[in-house]
């Protein structure tokens, strides 16, 4: 796909985003926003996958799980618009009888969900799993992970670092989203973590970083340095310095959208910054 | 009353690494996990026949879970071991949302359950561990009573589709129920003896226990109906009310807290269909202790002489 239509996605992803959490007046548009360029470029270009006949097994495919479930509304449209369900199913997100629960879960069957999550620190385990079930089948497909930063408190996300590497799980991506923000506040001011590289080095992964992680060029170089660094013997990890809320001006630069929507003028200023390119749902 | 012999005392645990054997080399979608506790679950053999499909997780209970969780994507069947404490409590947020919430095909192996651990104490014996995997949605929860019926277990619950607990223990028991594992499905009570006085619904270590009173019993003139159930949930509850049905009182006993286990499911079923007398042989909502098993299992109430007095005060209450 090329830059310009990736980007036309990007547009349309960050109206479903402010528009879903609008509607029910609930959810978390701010890490959503974040991350809306890394889970084009994952969806649209990156990955090998699926989305007309979904497998749970998804043997042969790459897989990605969500391990900060709470950006839901990114996931969601991001599937929706890569084919996995219909758009029209968005305008249900949070709502009664949804497969588009609060957070994710494959309790209802939604396409392209494959684990819960919501309660933190649990993604990099599951994707462990995943990806020592796919050398067990000797399927040499990757998977891929998203996680906060503010996430990474959690301590089992260090028991899974550990076994990672000390088990060279090399099928594996795992990238964080690093917008130095969380519910109370900046991570350096909630419980600072230090560098985030000379941890994940010191746990013996092999670290990328990309500091202009909402510009989508930045992101596909990375993803393919990434890919080209699977099967080495190491886990991979991408530290990706985005900006809450891009793409939303009133949202950016601040921790204060973490789980708040907008309201009805702040969601015409936000349509009117983010082209409608694809159709609305 | 039907007689059972014991034909060699064992651990239940050892049932467990049997049949783990076996399925590897049956299945080989089995994969086992453990977390530096291979030789408590006995799980060596598996793992030196087919060290590609075990996996060594190391002291770290809650990414074992999420892996286990992670494997099922692609197959595979991931057995987990280590202590029971260390397979419900110190986990339970990993088992809820990546495992049960998310209906993954994972058999949580847990040994060591309950008084019976003995000398470790208090940190290391479990006694709520049912009632937290019980609370889970669709959670299979499994405390079978001798070697012979958790290998048979072991090899069951790898045929069943969906998260299973799997609980066992560490002492060498009476060792009475079919070699093959005949008698044993999911989800169905093994009636033992039949008897009309009253019923005594047992799990896991507490059913030979359960035998001993009954013929201690029979000598008193009380026929006693001993039924094993190996499985809490789904509970069988046609059998419950069967028996209770003819004996008129209940006695539940169980390695276990009274609050959240056997007794306290069982006592549900009768109070919705069939309001009945009962007596819970269990712990006294305690934590355990150091001591000899069964010296604990005495000094909390839980052996033979315990479960006869409940059955004579049970009948009391008729």
């Amino acid at each position: 796909m090329s830059a310009q239509d990736l980007q036309a996605v990007v547009s349309q992803v960050r109206r479903d985003i402010v528009r879903m959490v609008h509607a029910v007046n609930s959810g978390h548009p701010g890490g959503s926003l974040g991350c809306t360029e890394f889970l084009v470029a994952l969806y649209f270009e990156q990955m090998n996958h699926n989305a007309k006949s979904f497998s749970m097994d998804g043997v042969g495919e790459d897989l990605f799980f969500l391990s900060n479930g709470h950006i839901s509304p990114v996931i969601y449209s991001v599937l929706a618009r890569a084919g996995y369900f219909p758009v029209e199913e968005l305008a249900t997100f949070r709502k009664i009888n949804t497969r588009l629960q609060g957070h994710p879960t494959t309790h209802d069957n939604l396409p392209g969900i494959r684990i819960a999550s919501g309660s933190l620190g649990q993604g990099m385990s599951v994707a462990i799993g995943a990806a020592e079930a796919k050398k067990l089948n000797k399927d040499n497909s990757i998977v891929y992970t998203l996680h906060g930063d503010g996430e990474l408190q959690e301590g089992q996300i260090w028991e899974a670092a550990m076994y990672a590497s000390a088990k060279k799980v090399d099928n594996l991506i795992c990238t964080v989203d690093v917008n130095e923000k969380q519910i109370d506040g900046s991570t350096d001011e909630v419980l600072a973590m230090g560098s985030l590289r000379a941890k994940f080095e010191a746990f013996g992964w092999h670290v990328l970083s990309i500091e202009q992680g909402n510009d989508l060029n930045a992101i596909l170089a990375t993803l393919a340095e990434a890919k080209a660094a699977t099967g080495q013997g190491k886990p991979i990890c991408i530290l990706m310095h985005t900006e809450m809320g891009n793409g939303v001006d009133f949202m950016m630069g601040t921790h204060k959208w973490h789980g708040v929507a907008p309201n009805d003028e702040q969601l015409a200023s936000a349509l009117a910054q983010n082209a409608e390119t694809l159709g609305d749902y | 009353m039907k007689k059972y012999t014991n034909t060699g005392n064992k651990d239940t645990r050892s049932g467990f690494g049997a049949g783990l054997q076996e399925l590897g080399n049956e299945n080989e979608n089995v994969v086992a996990l453990c977390a530096d506790l291979t030789g408590s679950l006995k799980m060596n053999a598996f793992a030196d026949e087919h060290p590609e499909r075990f996996f060594q997780v190391g002291i770290a209970e809650a990414n074992m879970m999420g892996i286990a969780a992670g494997m099922t994507i692609g197959g595979k069947i991931p057995f987990t071991g280590t202590f029971a404490n260390f397979s419900t409590g110190r986990v339970y947020d990993q088992i809820r949302q990546s495992i049960a919430y998310s209906g993954k095909n994972v058999k949580i192996c847990a040994s060591h359950a309950g008084l019976t651990l003995g000398e470790d104490g208090a940190t290391h014996q479990i006694l709520e561990d049912i009632g937290l995997m019980k609370m889970l949605p669709h959670m299979v929860v499994i405390n079978p009573c001798d070697y012979n019926q958790t290998k048979a277990a072991t090899k069951a619950i790898a045929a069943y589709e969906g998260p299973v607990y799997l609980r066992f223990g560490r002492p060498s028991v009476a060792n009475f129920t079919p070699a093959d594992g005949a008698g044993f499905t999911i989800g169905k009570a093994d009636v033992l003896t039949e008897g009309s006085d009253v019923t005594i619904v047992a799990t896991g270590h507490l059913v030979w226990e359960a035998i001993q009173a009954a013929e201690a019993l029979e000598a008193q003139g009380i026929s006693a109906e001993v039924i094993n159930m190996h499985t809490i949930k789904p509970l069988d509850e046609a059998a419950i009310l069967a028996s209770v049905g003819k004996t008129g009182c209940v006695v539940t006993a169980e390695e276990h807290n009274r609050h959240g286990g056997l007794g306290e499911s069982v006592a549900q079923v009768l109070t919705t269909n069939h309001p009945t007398p009962q007596e819970f042989v269990a712990v006294n909502d305690s934590f355990g202790e150091s001591g000899k098993p069964a010296q604990l299992m005495e000094k909390y109430g839980l052996n033979a002489a315990a479960i006869e007095a409940a059955a004579k005060k049970v009948m009391g209450r008729k």
